[in-house]
């Protein structure tokens, strides 16, 4: 009997699962982690498509999309020619696909689910049941987000950030919206007290606190991001769906006058910006649930590709602890333009620039980490590397968004769009590919061949520049984001020809894509096989076998030192699993 | 319509104020080059160095940096001055300072789906008593016409004029959704929100014709919800609010 709770001493191995057990309903974290990075790819490869369709508009603006504008509805792309109501539909699924369906689900659900309780020598999550219940929750609500396309209206058009009153009044596609963020919010909340409990819970005997992986670090502090931050956007979420079902006016105000017309049947008395401040006081700690993963995953990969201990292991973990801490009080970072004053916009701009120390700590941590090393150039080391210096423009960029007095020209621009997406694009996605790599082997049993990943790394990587690097010029030069026809601005036009060379390199990063997907394929099959630590790295997950049976461990291991003992002096080896007694 | 002023760089400045905001924008993005310069060259450096290969072992105790903690120190004192010299007085000099309705030309913007209403109160400084019940097409800010106060107003739509050298100050509101009244050339960007009345301020210095924007999404033609923004000489605009109120 699986009663979803697993003594890896009394299990039975041999036992086999029916086919739906095992991969379908499974309570087995490895294979939940493989749904959710499957679901999170997939979705990433969706969002990307919607993106590029946008870029065929801001390219050419109003001219027909050549081939598949045909296959379109007649309601969102007459003769193949989008109309605005489909942009912004595109744009405002875009952003929630990527972030909720994409980001978090690859990062948290896939990577925390698989790696995190190997990593700390522990069975399975502390709740396997709770924890398939979670993925099914995300992949519900990412069938209603894609359901929503197809109902009248179409999707949710009001932006990834629903601004009320807009979104209030928007076509039905909003409340599909809703309802989907509900699930996809309850997702999150059910992985983070799972992995919490987990962590504080399961750790092999010896994994003190101070012996983890900085991998498991940043798990468990986004952990608390996700509890602390959802339930106020699940809250507010719920009170726009009563807003928008029930006619209530939490975020409307008295005396609406919508298409001249008087806005009839509401009460009024509400604040619109009342859904900012809720909004924002999730999505602002969001943006680290997308950024700290990410840094996980980069540490182990520099740390093993250095052959030598991570620099500043305690301040990595103290930056990234109090980095959580201030992610719930920077939030109105994001609203100082909607009248503001002097005191609340300082007390923001304060913390704005305090969150940046631990941040500037934690990448100069992991840049110093190289110095002193033997630096193999393995794949997942290249995306590693290349997300240090993305991400710090991702990081730099956020400080002239973060002093008000350059927001007024910057706010709501180009530049905001630029400087986000070098976070967690090349940033934190670079991460989660060097991830991909580096834990392929330990979920198959066969590596990713290297000349494909080489392939997909550098045009990737060069493409990516010529993506984001002209926004940054565009929002410099006061370009609005969220345009349909960025020809209408005679202030945007100069920078136009910058929006043909962004499509075009978005539309060749999608092909630089296909190494990677043919690579995924074909090395589950036909990659070369290998033992259980073909990186010859030292932490818990590599001393399992490759792919790790149900349960992970034939024996629990037990931990006699730090994470990252690589190249320790007297060793014979080059790297000292932390579970191994003896000398090496 | 000049395409002149802008470019690929920051639009041109034609405002009192700007030139701080620009100052502090050119001052980040040199300490940006500069740290990003730092943290690339140490990288390349770092990699060519310590690549693998043949002799060359990894080594376990690293001598240690001091300049991480100068460098944390250097970037904590740096911004500690953007906020205090830069960001926290330009803040306060748009938000706060205000000149003296008296001596500005007082305009209210309402902004709705997309258009901008422009109201200006006139010789008297009043405006017209409006409200949302009396708002119609031909109406559209809801203006009372019995109002007394009214008889030297002025309403437009998506045509912003302002005298040369005079403060203007604005009302900013909204009747449906939020929207944002950007002046690229003017150095200003003011969220319009519903149920909330906005002051923000401004003093041209330079005449011309530029534009209105809309910098937050506000439905299917937040891209076109585009208006006209004259600066002309004092003389000109008078004979303008003239035209304007006797319509």
């Amino acid at each position: 009997m699986d009663d979803g709770t697993i003594d890896p001493m009394t299990h039975d191995y041999s036992h086999e699962l029916p086919f739906w057990r095992k991969y379908i309903f499974s309570t087995d974290h490895k294979m939940i982690g493989i749904q959710y990075a499957l679901t999170g790819l997939i979705f990433l490869l969706f969002g990307f498509g919607l993106m590029m369709l946008m870029r065929w508009q801001l390219a050419y603006p109003g001219q027909p999309l050549p081939g598949i504008g045909t296959w379109f509805s007649e309601n969102v792309m007459p003769g193949g020619i989008m109309l605005p109501e489909f942009y912004n539909q595109l744009g405002a699924m875009h952003g929630t696909i990527m972030v909720f369906l994409g980001v978090v689900p690859l990062a948290v659900g896939g990577f925390g689910n698989f790696v995190l309780p190997l990593q700390i020598g522990a069975p399975d999550m502390a709740f396997p049941k709770l924890n398939m219940v979670s993925y099914w929750f995300l992949l519900t609500g990412g069938v209603i987000m894609f359901a929503s396309f197809f109902v009248p209206g179409g999707a949710a058009q009001s932006g990834w950030t629903s601004y009320a009153p807009l979104s209030v009044i928007a076509s039905s596609g909003q409340t599909w919206w809703l309802v989907g963020m509900t699930f996809l919010i309850n997702s999150s909340l059910l992985g983070s007290v799972n992995f919490i409990v987990t962590t504080a819970q399961l750790r092999a005997d010896g994994l003190s606190f101070n012996r983890l992986p900085f991998f498991v670090w940043a798990q468990f502090v986004t952990s608390f991001l996700l509890l602390l931050a959802f339930p106020p956007l699940m809250a507010a979420g719920i009170l726009q769906l009563m807003d928008r079902v029930a006619h209530t006016s939490f975020f409307m105000p008295t005396g609406l006058v919508v298409s001249g017309q008087l806005l009839e049947g509401i009460s009024g008395g509400g604040n619109a910006v009342l859904w900012q401040h809720l909004f924002w006081f999730l999505a602002h700690p969001e943006v680290y649930v997308l950024i700290l993963p990410a840094m996980g995953i980069v540490a182990e990969v520099i740390a093993c590709n250095t052959r030598k201990p991570l620099y500043g292991y305690k301040a990595l973990v103290g930056s990234t602890i109090f980095l959580g801490f201030m992610s719930f009080i920077v939030w109105a970072h994001h609203m100082y333009l909607t009248g503001m004053g002097q005191n609340l916009s300082a007390f923001f701009q304060v913390t704005t620039m305090i969150i940046s120390i631990p941040s500037i700590i934690i990448l100069t941590t992991l840049i110093l980490s190289l110095w002193g090393g033997a630096i193999r150039f393995t794949v997942p080391m290249l995306f590693a590397l290349a997300f240090l210096p993305m991400f710090g423009i991702g990081g730099l960029t956020g400080l002239p968004l973060g002093l008000n007095a350059a927001d007024i020209h910057l706010h709501d621009t180009y530049y905001v769009i630029g400087h986000f997406h070098y976070v967690v694009a090349p940033g934190t996605i670079f991460a989660l590919f060097a991830g991909i790599y580096h834990w392929f082997p330990k979920a198959t049993g066969r590596k990713m061949n290297d000349f494909l990943g080489r392939l997909h790394f550098w045009p990737s990587f060069v493409l990516m520049n010529c993506i984001f690097m002209p926004m940054l010029i565009q929002g410099l030069a006061g370009v609005s984001r969220r345009l349909y026809d960025p020809m209408q601005y005679a202030h945007a036009q100069p920078t136009q020809p910058l929006n043909v060379f962004i499509s075009i390199s978005a539309w060749c990063l999608a092909l630089a894509q296909i190494p990677f997907i043919i690579n995924f394929f074909w090395s589950l099959f036909a990659g070369k096989k290998v033992d259980q630590n073909p990186w010859e790295a030292t932490t818990l997950e590599w001393t399992a076998p490759s792919p790790p049976p149900h349960g992970n461990f034939a024996q629990v291991p037990t931990v006699y030192r730090g994470p990252y003992e690589y190249s320790t002096p007297n060793a014979k080896k080059d790297f000292w699993p932390q579970s191994m007694k003896e000398t090496n | 319509m000049n395409n002149h002023y802008y470019g690929w760089g920051l639009p041109i400045d034609i405002s009192t104020h700007g030139w701080q905001i620009d100052r502090l924008i050119n001052v980040m993005h040199v300490i940006m080059a500069v740290l990003f310069v730092g943290w690339v060259l140490f990288l390349i450096y770092a990699l060519i160095r310590f690549r693998a290969r043949a002799g060359h072992k990894a080594e376990y105790h690293v001598k240690h940096f001091k300049t991480p903690t100068f460098l944390e120190v250097a970037v904590a004192v740096t911004e500690v001055i953007l906020l205090t010299a830069f960001s926290f007085p330009i803040w306060h000099s748009y938000t706060q300072e205000f000149p003296s309705r008296d001596k500005a030309v007082q305009i209210k913007v309402v902004a709705e789906q997309f258009a901008w209403n422009i109201h200006y109160s006139g010789k008297d400084g009043i405006f017209a008593r409006s409200s949302p019940k009396l708002m119609t097409s031909t109406n559209p800010l809801g203006l009372d016409p019995d109002d007394p106060n009214g008889k030297d107003d002025a309403a437009t739509i998506n045509q912003l004029h302002i005298p040369v050298n005079t403060p203007v100050i604005v009302d900013l509101m909204s009747k449906d959704v939020i929207h944002s009244f950007s002046l690229p050339v003017m150095r200003v960007k003011q969220d319009a929100i519903p149920g909330q009345s906005v002051p923000l301020w401004f003093e041209a210095k330079q005449p011309g014709e530029f534009e209105i924007a809309c910098a937050q999404l506000c439905g299917l033609g937040h891209y076109r919800m585009r208006g006209f923004f004259v600066v002309e000489e004092k003389d000109k605009f008078e004979q303008w609010m003239t035209e304007q109120s006797t319509q």
